[in-house]
This record gives C-alpha cells, sequence and structure tokens, in this order.
C-alpha cells in the first residue's frame, strides 16, 4: 500500500514539474534573449517583461506543486526511490512534452542524452 | 552558443548544486518537519544554511530562465544535469561521502549525455514564427542550426 502511494507522489511530482517545465520554456521564448534584453534595457526591464508574461506564473505554480509534493514524499521517507525516481522521469516526460507542445526538434542526440542523464541520475542517486 | 552562454549554463550548474548542498546542511539542524505544522518551514528561514541555499536557489532560477529564453528545453535539461555530478563530487570532498562504482557509473553515463547534447545546436529554428520570436533576436546570435 505504501510503494502505492510512493508512485503516486512520483507522478504527480513528474507531471506537475514537467507542466511547469514546459510552461516557463514557453514564456521564456515568448520574451526572447534575457540575456541581450539587460544588456539593452537593464534588470528591471527583464523583471517587468518575465512576471506580465503570462506563462510565467502558472509555470512557476506548477513547478511549486511539484516541489511540493516532493517534500511530502520525501518525508515519507524513500528518498532514495523518490528523488532518482522522479528527476528521471522528469527528464524524460520533458522531451515528450516538448517535442509535441513546444515543437522542439528532439532528434536522437536528444532522446539519447535524455536517456543517458535520466539511467545517471539513477545511479548516481543510489 | 557562445561563451556567455555557456556560462549561463556553468551558472545553473553551480548555483542548483551549491543550493541543494546548503539546503541539505540546514535542514539537518533543523530535523523532519512535519506536514501538520508547515508554519515550521518559516522558522527554518532563520538557520544561515537554508537562507544561503535558498539565495543559490534564487540565482539558480534566474539563469536557468535566462537559458530557457535563448536554449530549447531539451538541451537545457541534459546540459545542466552536470549539476547531478557536482553534486556527487562535492558530498565526497565536503561532506566526506563514499562514491560506490554505482556512482561513478552514473556520474560517467550523465557526462556522455552532456557531452552529447551539448555538441548540437540549442535552439529549434521556427522559420514561420522567427520574426514573432523576440523579433528576430535568435537569429541576431548568429549560431549555426
Amino acid at each position: 500500500m505504501k510503494s502505492v502511494h510512493v508512485w503516486a507522489a512520483v507522478a504527480v511530482i513528474v507531471v506537475a514539474s514537467s507542466i511547469g517545465e514546459v510552461l516557463l520554456s514557453s514564456a521564456m521564448k515568448r520574451i526572447g534573449d534575457l540575456g541581450l534584453l539587460r544588456a539593452s534595457k537593464g534588470i528591471f526591464a527583464v523583471l517587468a517583461a518575465v512576471f506580465s508574461e503570462r506563462l510565467f506564473l502558472p509555470g512557476v505554480a506548477f513547478m511549486g506543486i511539484g516541489f511540493f509534493s516532493l517534500l511530502t514524499a520525501l518525508s515519507w521517507g524513500d528518498a532514495s526511490l523518490v528523488a532518482p525516481a522522479s528527476a528521471s522521469l522528469t527528464l524524460v516526460l520533458n522531451a515528450v512534452l516538448a517535442k509535441f507542445f513546444l515543437h522542439e526538434a528532439v532528434d536522437h542526440r536528444r532522446w539519447i542524452s535524455a536517456l543517458l542523464v535520466g539511467v545517471g541520475v539513477v545511479l548516481v542517486a543510489r | 552558443m557562445n561563451l556567455r552562454k555557456y556560462l549561463v549554463l556553468v551558472a545553473v550548474m553551480f548555483f542548483g548544486a551549491i543550493g541543494d548542498i546548503l539546503l541539505a546542511r540546514g535542514m539537518k539542524d533543523l530535523g523532519p518537519v512535519h506536514l501538520n505544522h508547515p508554519l515550521s518551514l518559516i522558522a527554518a528561514l532563520a538557520n544561515p544554511w537554508v537562507f544561503a541555499g535558498i539565495l543559490c536557489l534564487i540565482g539558480f532560477f534566474g539563469s536557468y530562465m535566462t537559458a530557457l529564453s535563448w536554449a530549447d528545453l531539451t538541451y537545457v535539461l541534459p546540459a545542466t544535469a552536470f549539476s547531478y555530478v557536482l553534486l556527487a563530487l562535492l558530498s565526497k570532498y565536503f561532506l566526506h561521502e563514499n562514491i560506490s562504482a554505482f556512482r561513478w557509473a552514473g556520474i560517467l553515463l550523465i557526462s556522455c549525455g552532456v557531452g552529447w547534447v551539448t555538441r548540437g545546436p540549442e535552439l529549434t529554428r521556427h522559420p514561420e514564427k522567427a520574426g514573432a520570436v523576440a523579433s528576430g533576436k535568435i537569429h541576431a546570435t548568429g549560431d549555426t542550426a
């Protein structure tokens, strides 16, 4: 029963943080290069552009849901399972969502990288 | 990709890894947090380790948003996953934890993945939208697709 709870928490973490990442990535792409914007108009123009972008706060909200679900899951004591499982599954789900919602060119290179890093994270966190 | 952009990716890795280490160090002082006392998390801010960790994570968030403004999500995520390697090395040298054979294998895999993805293009070009996106700023960088 406990493992059902843990995997449900992992699912919530993975889905919420992936949606958050996709929303934030989309928001930042719509603003354009923040470094160039800061160089030309200053840091306050960057902050104004970021906070007035309508996808930014929803993105932060989803990242927040993911973060607090992670804290909750970690408090159940399975850190060695929850942290690496959610980090590596998030990488893979992000690749899928980025392909279909952000229309990123997820080619073999990026799939292989996401899988290598995902497996690597699981090993490092053992 | 130019030097400024690589420095932003390096900032994402370092702020992320150091922020996590500082938070972990601080939370050890505080002991377990119970979900029915969420306000105890606010008290955690008074801990200097936690406070420094949060400053680092603000730096992480800023550099991460900057990276996402000019690179694809599927490029930034694997590229910055090198922070997991930094975390393992920092815990070896500062927290004196052992790195098992499994961990070294994981470090090797992550490094391969990072090296592999950063050799490819960082941004997908959408010709039909190029004029609308950042009014052509993407092209102004002069990077190759």
